[in-house]
């Protein structure tokens, strides 16, 4: 592809909407349309942009962006009816800026709580700005009047000063404004952040134990909307030469999710597509007798239909048809695995004879471990240390407290005393994702990955975290041309041998391919200690074989702790085991002495004499 | 300046507004306890109950009658809409859940507005419950005493329905852990059905008893909604304590900011939800951990 071409591909969609936009006031007599429609589909479409990064792209479902979209009109409208000054550009500066410090707070409040509580807070405090508009401040906002009189946009300083006074002016301050607004989200949807925000909506959780601040990312990109929503209000104000308090309304922040939907969230241009649906089926609906009346009732039940039935929307839609027709190629089964496998591998001998534990320092140390649950102490006073490029197993019956010390082990939970000691500093409460970031590296028992992203961005989102830190607001740059992050991608990938799985979902893969994306998710921040969650869980025979192979290939470099039920992983991998039993440790040695170890071979079997009250 | 009866009438209001929150936020976090779904098209069906009740009322002239039809026509419609719709999303992530319950918010709310218009209209207070009582401290219109009296009577009845009986033993369990009570071969289903049911019943039932005292609109329902959630986050999801606990607050602290300060009122609702959030993120009521 020649340079030219690959840089249009590249662009398609921005000179796509360039183009229709230019056409547009020719076309615009024969539709029916007006300035002031297009107009106000572009406002919409503006304000809709950073509502579709929230909720598209991330997942959040916000029912109170009415109350950003007022806040920055009334706050621009104010500026230039007070008049502070009267340089419209200013007056949507400030409009914007007040949107974003709200933004902060409400975000701050509503992203307390995840999930539905995220859609309950939002639309309440929505609507406490709503009643702070209409009585409190009325004085400022003009109340249930709002502000008139917004005099008609300046732009520029002195002789580069422009006057615009008809709405086909105004039609290009908003092409401008809409075209740099869409361009800078499509940027921030291909940059490390957008990549991050993606992960979210598949699954927060594991982009947090990959070692990435959630929280903060969910804030910024709440706070992004709302800069959206405030500059949208503000040119809304100017629009119209007025800023109702509609603006508002609960029905504000309710049609932005309507148009979102049936334009089709997670394309950016769909909610100006829904914007256009909603204005043009208000107007033609209105002049039909008999249905003028109901034409909201219609536009509900085309809503309820697209949710349950067409989720994806008008784009959502299109790009799906658009896509299909290039069929993937069917998955050729990668032979990583030959025939006869079981045969070779259960004659491998056992590692233990094969080297010495190691004697280095040591990595990760635990001092009087325990956990309580109400009266049951599922971990009881466990010290445990591990020496760096040891592989340890920690092994013990069904109940014994292994899943309960791992996960304290990765600070998924807080232990009811004693610390856990990382590199001879006390990392007990840290949180998973700071120890992620500090070097120790976690696989799930059952698979936490993301399942509609393909391999190769699953792996980015871990190698983002170590080559990114915990939170970078990177936004501008494109994600998929970092060097770095490639080279880590395709290291990991190659790793858990899935290079040539790189550009397949990650819910297309075999199950054993998604348990080594799995393995390959934590091998990808690059940790000095990889915790892993019964690896094995659930895989067939070769697989198990393949997945044995796979991490004592891992362990040069690396620093293991195991959890396994399979005994023949167990003792084929590990340098030491310690062996829990009733949350207490009972036994810790080199394989072969555990196998000998009567005290083990009682809690695994039952013997009278260990159970007996004494 | 601010005279004890006023004062003392405004605690009264608090009650009964209070108790009409509690009733409605009730029905919204049972349902979202046992279904796993925020039902956004709470304030619309109370909203629907009023009108039933309206309707019912102009043709029959009885205000029992009304009540029931409130109740029954609401519970119908409930029965309807989990089985036409809200079923289909079990499986489905909550955002999807939350956007066909605001869906469906919208198809009734405008059904309304194009059958009835968006004028005002009124249902008023029953023969029975008409004039004032002394209470000594403050004279006070009997009707919102019966409210008082009603929703607590409908409470007491809840209370009997999940505590005490074999339904609320399920409901309650679901509340706890949904997928276990599933794997104990509950038929889960019919309990959903009837848990959404009793859901919008009691929703409608209270969109009627409050007619005489607000009027009826086809935009009723929003406000009432934006409150419950708020009793819901102060109270705690899932909790009937705080249903009830919540909603009373709710209602006192719309009703005395609203003698002090009346700009304020329902600013500051939002403000006190916001301190819960900041103090005890789960409400007051809540457990730790719960989604």
């Amino acid at each position: 592809m020649s340079a030219p071409v690959a840089l249009a591909k590249r662009w398609a969609p921005e000179i796509a909407l360039v183009v229709i936009l230019l056409i547009l006031p020719l076309v615009l007599p024969y539709i029916d349309g007006t300035y002031d429609i297009a107009n106000r589909i572009l406002d919409w479409g503006l304000f809709g942009l950073g509502f579709d990064l929230l909720f598209g792209f991330t997942g959040l479902l916000s029912f109170g962006q009415a109350a950003f979209y007022g806040a920055g009109g009334f706050v621009a409208a104010y500026i230039l009816v007070a008049p502070f000054t009267n340089n419209a550009v200013v007056a949507l500066i400030g409009g914007t800026v007040a949107a974003s410090i709200f933004g902060v707070i409400i975000g701050y409040l509503s992203l307390r709580r995840t999930g539905i509580y995220f859609a309950m807070l939002t639309l309440a405090f929505g609507e406490m700005f709503f009643f702070l508009d209409i009585s409190p401040l009325a004085r400022w906002t003009g109340g249930e009047n709002g502000v008139a009189g917004v005099p008609e946009p300046h732009l520029g300083f002195g002789i580069f000063s422009i006057d615009i006074n008809d709405p086909g002016g105004l039609y290009w301050l908003l092409v401008v404004v809409f075209v740099l607004g869409f361009w800078l989200a499509r940027r921030i949807v291909a940059s490390p952040f957008g990549a991050v925000l993606r992960a979210i909506r598949e699954n927060g959780a594991r982009v947090a134990a990959v070692g990435h601040d959630v929280p903060k990312y969910k804030l910024t990109v709440f706070v992004i909307a709302a800069a959206y929503a405030g500059l949208a209000g503000g040119l809304l104000g100017l629009l119209q030469g007025y800023m109702p308090p509609d603006a508002f309304y609960l029905d504000t922040s309710g049609q932005l999710v309507v148009q979102t939907i049936i334009g089709g969230a997670g394309t950016l241009i769909g909610p100006l597509v829904g914007a256009t649906v909603w204005l043009y089926l208000y107007t033609l609906l209105q002049n039909i007798a008999g249905i003028g009346a109901w034409w909201k009732m219609i536009l509900g039940v085309i809503f309820v239909v697209l949710v349950t039935v067409f989720r994806r929307g008008l784009c959502g839609g299109t790009l799906l048809l658009w896509r299909r027709p290039v069929a993937r190629p069917a998955l050729e089964p990668v032979a990583e695995t030959a025939v006869g496998e079981q045969a070779r591998v259960a004659a491998e001998p056992r590692r233990s004879t094969q080297r010495p534990p190691p004697t280095g320092p040591i990595v990760l140390a635990t001092r009087n471990l325990s956990k309580r649950y109400g009266g049951l102490t599922a971990v009881d006073d466990v010290s445990f240390e591990l020496r760096e490029g040891e592989i340890r197993a920690v092994i013990g019956p069904n109940g014994a407290g292994k899943s309960t010390f791992f996960n304290m082990l990765a600070n998924v939970i807080p232990p009811s005393s004693g610390t856990i000691e990382f590199k001879g500093r006390n990392i007990t409460g840290l949180g998973a994702t700071m120890v992620c970031q500090r070097g120790i590296s976690k696989s799930f028992q059952i698979n936490q990955i993301f399942p509609s992203l393909t391999v190769r961005e699953n792996l980015r989102i871990a190698v983002l975290a170590r080559a990114y830190g915990k939170f970078h607001p990177a936004m501008l740059r494109a994600v998929d041309r970092d060097a770095t992050v490639n080279a880590g991608i395709d290291a990991a990938a190659a790793s858990v041998q899935l290079a040539k799985r790189l550009d397949t979902p990650a819910v297309e893969l075999a199950y054993g391919e998604k348990r080594r994306l799995e393995i390959g998710l934590a091998l990808a921040t690059r940790p000095q200690i990889l915790l892993l969650d019964e690896p094995t869980a659930g895989m067939s025979p070769v697989e198990r074989a393949d997945t044995v192979r796979l991490l004592r290939s891992i362990a040069s470099g690396v620093t293991i702790v195991i959890v396994e039920h399979d005994m023949d992983v167990v003792f084929g991998l590990a340098d030491r085991i310690t062996v829990l039993f009733n949350g207490r440790k009972i036994a810790e040695d080199v394989p072969d002495a555990i196998q000998a170890n009567p005290d083990v071979r009682a809690a695994y079997l039952g013997s009278q004499a260990a159970h007996e009250p004494a | 300046m601010i005279s004890w009866p006023l004062f003392f009438s405004q605690v009264f209001n608090g009650l009964t507004l209070g108790a009409l929150l509690v009733l409605v936020a009730m029905g919204l976090t049972i349902i979202f306890g046992t279904l796993g779904v925020v039902n956004f098209a709470h304030g619309a069906l109370y909203a629907v109950g009023a009108y039933a009740g309206f309707v019912t009322y102009e043709y029959t002239g009885s205000f029992v009658a009304a009540m029931a039809a409130g109740a029954i026509f609401l519970l119908v419609v409930g029965v309807v809409i989990e089985r036409g719709l809200i079923r289909l999303y079990y499986q489905r992530p909550p955002e999807d859940q939350i956007l066909v319950t605001f869906g469906i918010t919208i198809v009734l709310v405008e059904a309304i507005r194009a059958i009835f218009g968006g004028l005002a209209r009124n249902i008023p207070a029953p023969s029975w419950a008409a004039g004032i009582v002394n209470l000594r401290v403050t004279l006070y219109p009997t009707y919102r005493i019966d409210v008082l009296a009603i929703v607590g009577a409908s409470l007491v009845l809840l209370y009997f329905v999940l505590y005490r009986t074999r339904l609320g033993l399920i409901v309650r369990a679901g509340i706890e852990d949904q997928l276990m009570v599933n794997i104990l071969g509950i038929n889960v289903t019919r309990t959903f059905l009837t848990v959404f049911g009793l859901g919008a019943m009691a929703a409608g039932f209270a969109g009627v008893i409050n007619a005489p005292i607000v009027t009826v609109t086809p935009d009723m329902g929003a406000d009432i909604l934006v409150q419950s959630f708020v009793v819901v986050v102060i109270g705690g999801v899932g909790s009937f304590w705080g249903a009830v606990v919540g909603g009373l607050i709710a209602g006192e602290i719309l009703s005395l900011t609203a003698m002090i300060q009346p700009a304020y009122s329902q600013v500051m609702l939002f403000a006190v939800m916001a301190l819960v959030l900041i103090l005890r993120p789960q409400g007051l009521f809540g457990v730790e951990g719960r989604q």
